[in-house]
C-alpha cells in the first residue's frame, strides 16, 4: 500500500441564502485537518452541487443550508448524486435543521445533520471514520 | 479635560499603588489569563484612569447631544423626548400570515413593522419559478406582486406606521409596490415613513442576495435615493448595514469601518449624480449589530456617530447637522445564539438589547430565543419584545442622556475604536474605496480570517461560550417552534397564477418595455417601475426585465 489519498470534500451552500460563515469556517477546518476542500461559493441549484462533487470526484459532500429549504434540497441532490453513480458518497449537513426533519432526511441518504454549535473536531472525526474511500493510490 | 498638575500626581499615585497594593495582590492572586481582551480581540487594560483619556477635550470630542459631533446623541434628549422605535424583524409563511403578525406585535405595543421578505423575493424570482421551489415564504414572506403587498398590509394604514424593509437587489421592485399601495389608501407619499435597506454593497460581502453587476446595482441604489428624497421625504431611502458583515465575522471595529466605508461610496454615488449633500444626507440611516461585549457595542455606537459626524463635515462639506447624523437600525446578533440550552439566549439577547439602548439606538429588533432552531414562534417573539419594553420602562437606564459618558474606559475605548476604524476607511479609500476592496475581496478575506479565528479561540477554550464549550447539559429543553405550513408555497402560487390571469396583459408588457427602454439610457427608473407594479407586473418579470439589460452578477468566492 502506498500513500494514502487524502480525504476529498466539496462543502456546497445548495439554495438561496447567503450565510456562508459556517461553510466557510468547515472549508478551513477541514483544510487545516488534511483533507481537500472544494468550496462551491452560495446560491448553488442542487444539479450544480451534483455536477461539482462529479467533476471534483469527492468522498464527501457537506451542505450547509441556513434558508429552512432542507427537505426540498437535500433529497434532491441524494437522488441526483445517485443518477450520477456517486451512491458511496458520504454526504452530510449542517445549518438550522429542526430536529423533526432529521429522520426523513436520514432516510433520504443524509449520514448526519451536525446543527450550531458542533465542535469541528467533531466533525473532523466523523468523517474520518465514515468515508467509505473509493480509490487508493 | 484634566488639569496638567493633577494628572502629574495621578501617574506618581499610580506608581505607588502598583507598588504597595497591586504588586502585593498579584503575587498572592495571578489574574485569571495573562491578557484581557474584548469579544473582537481588541486588548483591554487592568484598570483606566484619567490617564488614558488624557488629551479629551470635551467641547470638541463630546459636545451635547443632538450637536456636533453627536457622540452623546443625535438627539437633544435621546430616550427623554421618545423611546427608540421597537421593531421586531418578522414575515414568513403568505401575506396573510405574516399579516396577521404584524397585527398581533402593533397591539402588544411594536411600535414600527420590520419585514423580513422571503429568498426568492430577494433575489427577482416570483414563487412559481423553479430555482424557488422550497425557499418560498421561509425566511420572510413572499411577494411577488402588488397583490401580496395589499394583503400584507390590509388592514394597515400606512401613514400611521413606519415600515422597515430588509430588500436590497429588489428594492426598486417592492418600494414601488409600497408606494402604490400607498396611492390605493389615499396616503400622500410625503406621510409615508419607513426605510429601505437598498444597501448592496454588502450584499456582495455578506448575506449574498445581488442580481446585477455593482455598477448597475449602484446606479438603482441612487434611484431609490434620488426618488425618495423628491417624493417620500420621510422614508429613509437607505440603512447603510454593518449587521450582515458583522454576523459573517466582522470584528467591532470591521463592522464599523466596512460600513462607513459603504455609506461613503453611496454619498459619493448620489452626489456623481448631481444631488446636494444636504438635500439627501439626512435621509442616510445605518443599521449595526449589537454582539455580546457589553462596552465595547456601547464604545462602537458611540465612535459611530462621532467619526460619520466629522466624515459628513470634513470630507464631504455638509452644513446641515441633519445630514451629519448616524441615525441608525440595531438588532441583537443571531451568531451568538445557541441552540443548546435555548433559554439563555434570553439573557444574551437582554445584555445586547441593554448595550444597544445605552449606546443611543433609534430603533432596535431583540432577537428570539429559539432563532437558533427555527423561525421564531410567537411566545419567543413576544418574550424578546417584551425585553425592550422592560428595558424601556422598568430599568431607569432612559432617565439620562448618554449615562456612560465620561468612564475612563468607555471615553478610551470609544476613542479606539473610532481611530481603527479610520485607519481600515483610509485602506478601502487607498484600494480606490468600498466597490472597488470588495471586488478586490479586501472586506470578505478580513472577515473570513475574523470568523475562523473566533472559531479556533472556541474550540481551543480561549473564549467559554456557555451551554456550548462549558458548562454542558445534556438534558433537551422541549420547547415548541414554529413550523411553515407545507401548504403555503401552494396558495401562494395560485394567487399568483390568478393574479397574472386577471390583470391586462397589455398593459404589463408596455410597461416592462418602457421599463426596459429606460434602463437602456440614464433615466431614473422608479417611476417605470411604479407604472409596471401599479399593472401588476410582477417582481420576477421586472427582474428579468433588468437582467436582460444590465446582465447577472457572478461573485467570485473568497474563503
Amino acid at each position: 500500500m502506498g500513500l494514502e489519498r487524502r480525504i476529498r470534500v466539496l462543502v456546497a451552500k445548495p439554495g438561496l441564502d447567503g450565510h456562508d460563515r459556517g461553510a466557510k469556517v468547515m472549508v478551513r477546518a477541514l483544510r487545516d485537518a488534511g483533507m481537500e476542500v472544494i468550496y462551491t461559493g452560495i446560491r448553488q441549484t442542487p444539479e450544480q452541487v451534483v455536477e461539482a462533487a462529479v467533476q471534483e470526484d469527492v468522498d464527501v459532500v457537506g451542505l450547509s443550508i441556513l434558508s429552512g429549504a432542507h427537505m426540498t434540497l437535500f433529497p434532491k441532490i441524494m437522488r441526483l448524486l445517485k443518477e450520477r453513480g456517486m451512491g458511496d458518497v458520504l454526504v452530510i449537513g449542517g445549518g438550522i435543521i429542526p430536529e423533526e426533519d432529521l429522520l426523513a432526511l436520514k432516510q433520504a441518504g443524509i449520514a448526519e445533520v451536525f446543527g450550531p454549535g458542533t465542535p469541528i473536531q467533531t466533525i473532523v472525526k466523523y468523517i474520518n471514520e465514515n468515508v467509505h474511500m473509493k480509490k487508493e493510490l | 479635560m484634566f488639569d496638567k498638575q493633577k494628572l502629574t500626581s495621578i501617574v506618581k499615585e499610580q506608581e505607588r499603588w502598583e507598588r504597595e497594593t497591586l504588586n502585593k495582590t498579584l503575587a498572592r492572586f495571578p489574574e485569571r489569563q495573562p491578557e484581557f481582551t474584548t469579544v473582537s480581540g481588541m486588548p483591554i487594560q487592568r484598570l483606566y484612569t484619567p490617564m488614558d483619556v488624557e488629551d479629551l477635550d470635551y467641547a470638541r470630542d463630546l459636545g451635547f447631544p443632538g450637536e456636533f459631533p453627536f457622540t452623546r446623541g443625535v438627539y437633544a434628549t435621546v430616550y427623554r423626548g421618545r423611546l427608540w422605535t421597537m421593531r421586531q424583524y418578522a414575515g414568513f409563511g403568505t401575506a396573510e400570515e405574516s399579516n396577521q403578525r404584524y397585527k398581533y406585535l402593533l397591539e402588544q405595543g411594536q411600535t414600527g413593522l420590520s419585514v423580513a421578505f422571503d429568498l426568492p423575493t430577494q433575489i427577482g424570482y416570483d414563487s412559481d419559478h423553479s430555482i424557488a421551489s422550497g425557499e418560498v415564504g421561509r425566511v420572510g414572506v413572499p411577494v411577488s406582486s402588488l397583490r401580496d403587498v395589499e394583503v400584507l398590509f390590509d388592514g394597515i394604514p400606512l401613514d400611521k406606521v413606519s415600515t422597515s424593509m430588509t430588500i436590497n437587489s429588489t428594492a426598486p421592485q417592492v418600494l414601488a409596490m409600497y408606494f402604490a399601495l400607498a396611492e390605493k389608501q389615499g396616503v400622500p407619499l410625503s406621510k409615508v415613513a419607513g426605510t429601505v435597506q437598498n444597501d448592496i454593497l454588502k450584499e456582495h460581502v455578506a448575506r449574498g442576495t445581488y442580481i446585477y453587476p455593482p455598477e448597475a446595482s449602484m446606479r438603482l441604489a441612487v434611484d431609490i435615493i434620488e426618488y425618495c428624497q423628491k417624493n417620500a421625504p420621510r422614508f429613509n431611502a437607505i440603512s447603510v448595514s454593518g449587521y450582515h458583515m458583522r454576523e459573517a465575522g466582522a470584528t467591532a471595529v470591521q463592522e464599523l469601518a466596512f460600513t462607513l466605508a459603504n455609506g461613503i461610496a453611496y454619498v459619493e454615488a448620489a452626489l456623481k449624480r448631481g444631488l446636494p449633500i444636504d438635500d439627501f444626507a439626512p435621509r442616510v440611516s445605518f443599521f449595526f449589530a449589537c454582539h455580546n461585549d457589553f462596552f465595547e457595542e456601547i464604545a462602537k455606537f458611540r465612535a459611530a456617530r462621532r467619526l460619520w459626524a466629522k466624515i459628513m463635515k470634513e470630507r464631504f462639506g455638509a452644513r446641515d447637522s441633519s445630514s451629519m447624523l448616524l441615525r441608525y437600525h440595531v438588532q441583537t446578533s443571531g451568531c451568538t445564539l445557541t441552540a443548546q440550552q435555548p433559554y439563555n439566549n434570553i439573557v444574551r439577547v437582554t445584555m445586547q438589547a441593554l448595550a444597544a439602548v445605552l449606546g443611543g439606538a433609534q430603533s432596535l429588533h431583540t432577537n428570539s430565543f429559539d432563532e437558533a432552531l427555527a423561525l421564531p414562534s410567537e411566545t419567543a417573539v413576544i418574550t424578546a419584545l417584551r425585553t425592550q419594553q422592560i428595558i424601556a420602562h422598568e430599568s431607569g437606564v432612559t432617565n439620562t442622556v448618554d449615562p456612560l459618558a465620561g468612564s475612563f474606559f468607555v471615553e478610551s475605548l470609544t476613542n479606539k475604536i473610532e481611530e481603527e476604524a479610520m485607519e481600515y476607511i483610509q485602506k478601502v479609500d487607498a484600494m480606490g474605496g468600498a466597490m472597488a476592496a470588495i471586488q478586490r475581496g479586501f472586506y470578505q478575506k478580513q472577515i473570513a480570517d475574523s470568523a475562523y479565528e473566533y472559531q479556533k479561540d472556541v474550540e481551543g477554550k480561549k473564549r467559554i461560550v456557555v451551554g456550548i464549550n462549558e458548562f454542558i447539559t445534556e438534558a433537551k429543553v422541549p420547547i415548541k417552534l414554529l413550523k411553515v405550513d407545507p401548504e403555503t408555497e401552494k396558495r401562494q402560487v395560485e394567487r399568483l397564477r390568478r393574479v397574472r390571469a386577471e390583470r391586462d396583459g397589455k398593459k404589463v408588457k408596455e410597461a416592462l418595455e418602457k421599463l426596459r427602454k429606460a434602463a437602456e439610457g440614464y433615466d431614473n427608473l422608479m417611476p417605470f417601475m411604479l407604472e409596471a407594479v401599479k399593472a401588476y407586473a410582477t417582481n420576477g418579470e421586472v427582474s428579468d426585465t433588468l437582467r436582460e439589460v444590465f446582465g447577472e452578477y457572478k461573485a467570485e468566492t473568497i474563503v
